[in-house]
């Protein structure tokens, strides 16, 4: 027996029994981070290889979903500061030490960014739908003027972006469940996933829809990769590690992280793209709906049982 | 200077007395606390041990909560002691998470909350609330680095543990076992 009390009646708000003060926002924030990261990712590094007609959607039109993902996010996050009038000190400041504040940096340059680069494409999408006011159409030649430039920085802003969702966790030595090195590049990767679902939703180009069925299958070979290396690191760990691994296989969230992140959300979306390839056709709708959920799932799953998971003494 | 605590878990009795002290000392709001007594209870009956421990922010050396803090809200001062400064603090949790020892809470006004070994005591020349009152005299405060300090003797002659040491925060919270 080994059975651990407060027997002065602790019962902290959000803290006692367990730990849940980063709430379902952050789950949001780190879903749309990483799906903006993937999208801007793959708009930049396409454009850079000259690919920007054969890759429209990649390149022009699911980017549009990048900056609407970054503000849901940014809304997200500022809702879950308790202390809200005093956000601007983040920007007083940079903590090399604090993921958070490396987090808040790289949004504040990838947010414009992002808005830039769909408006730098804006009168080619959407022709009815341009006003003609002198500062925009400036600001908009600017944009166009220099989306090299731009494709350049959101390089590597976007990875940052990508694998900050990850760090953040990861760098909580205090949540045995996060404390792996691999969340950074799994949830570059996951976002990657995402994003590539919702190019294949976006394109209308049989190229494209081929390559990046191709994408897709690529990285979710690379996410289940990364994911069962992320539960072997757990088995070889501390016993801290191991009880917070029997969260995710056997506990509480096995049937979330099995049933809805590696099932539905990885394994069937990718049996559809292979099937896709070999000429049997399913509405593209139904794996970007499954690789969507599957990603936004495994963001709770992660947030919620780090929390659960501890130091026990 | 380091400020560190030791605790005498043979001589607490857990009363509470700390708990109640911290909270009328620092006004602490209804419902959350600085400080509380944890029991732990191992064995198979009837050979059990119990062990009675008054708990707290451990003030670690190597602070998690003051590395992942993106204002720099939560700092060390020069004695050894962790600290939150109330308008610098955004409210984002980041420090909570980072605790093994799940010692801090968001206060009802927003900013983030904890023990502060009652700096604004142990500034004046005095012990912290808790350790002033504890009618055991179980809780001991004073200076590791000063040899002849009552708390460098203790640590010197008895033995001690701290509190999840595996995570590597170096805790200044000891506890005589």
């Amino acid at each position: 027996m080994n059975e651990e009390l407060f027997v002065s009646g602790r019962a902290l708000p959000n803290i006692d029994p367990t730990l849940h003060v980063w709430h379902w926002p952050i789950s949001i924030d780190l879903f749309f981070g990483g799906l903006a990261a993937g999208l801007l990712l793959f708009a930049s590094v396409f454009y850079l290889f000259g690919k920007e007609k054969e890759m429209p959607a990649a390149v022009k039109i699911a980017p549009i979903v990048a900056p609407i993902g970054i503000t849901v996010a940014l809304l997200c996050l500022f809702y879950d500061l308790t202390h809200k009038a005093y956000f601007w000190r983040l920007y007083l400041t940079f903590r090399f030490e604090s993921p958070m504040s490396f987090g808040s940096w790289v949004l504040l340059f990838i947010t414009p960014l992002s808005f830039l680069w769909v408006f730098s494409y804006w009168r080619e999408l959407f022709p009815k739908f341009v006003v003609n006011w002198k500062w925009l159409v400036y600001i908009e030649n600017l944009a166009i003027k220099y989306r090299k430039v731009m494709a350049i920085l959101l390089i590597p802003l976007a990875i940052s972006l990508g694998a900050y969702t990850g760090i953040l966790l990861s760098a909580f030595n205090a949540r045995p469940l996060w404390n792996s090195a691999i969340l950074g590049p799994l949830f570059l990767t996951s976002g990657l996933t995402t994003a590539s679902a919702v190019v294949l939703f976006f394109t209308r180009d049989q190229i494209e829809r081929k390559l990046f069925s191709k994408i897709l299958l690529g990285f979710i070979a690379v996410q289940l990769f990364m994911l069962i290396h992320m539960l072997m690191g757990y088995y070889s760990s501390s016993e801290a590690q191991l009880m917070a691994a029997e969260l995710l296989i056997g506990g509480e969230f096995s049937f979330m992280f099995f049933g809805v992140v590696l099932i539905i959300g990885l394994a069937i979306p990718a049996l559809i793209e292979i099937a896709e390839l070999m000429g049997y056709h399913t509405p593209v709708s139904i794996p970007v709906l499954l690789v969507l959920i599957g990603g936004i799932v495994f963001r709770f799953v992660m947030v919620d049982a780090g929390q659960m998971s501890q130091f026990m003494y | 200077m380091r400020y560190a605590m030791v605790i005498d878990t043979l001589k607490c009795v857990g009363c509470s007395d700390c708990v109640v002290a911290c909270q009328i000392e620092n006004n602490v709001p209804n419902g959350y606390c600085r400080d509380w007594i944890s029991e732990t209870v191992n064995g198979t009956y009837p050979s059990l041990d119990i062990e009675l421990r008054s708990e707290r922010c451990n003030h670690c050396e190597n602070a998690p909560c003051v590395r992942c803090c993106p204002t720099g809200a939560s700092h060390i001062v020069e004695n050894g002691t962790v600290l939150v400064t109330h308008d610098e603090c955004i409210g984002c949790a980041a420090c909570i998470e980072s605790c093994p020892y799940d010692a801090r809470f968001q206060h009802p006004e927003g900013y983030v909350d904890k023990c502060t070994f009652c700096y604004h005591r142990t500034q004046e020349g005095k012990l912290p609330a808790c350790v002033s009152v504890c009618p055991t005299s179980c809780l001991y405060f004073g200076d590791l680095d000063n040899s002849q300090s009552e708390v460098a003797h203790l640590l010197s002659t008895r033995k001690y543990k701290t509190l999840a040491p595996e995570a590597g925060t170096k805790p200044q919270v000891y506890y005589l076992i």
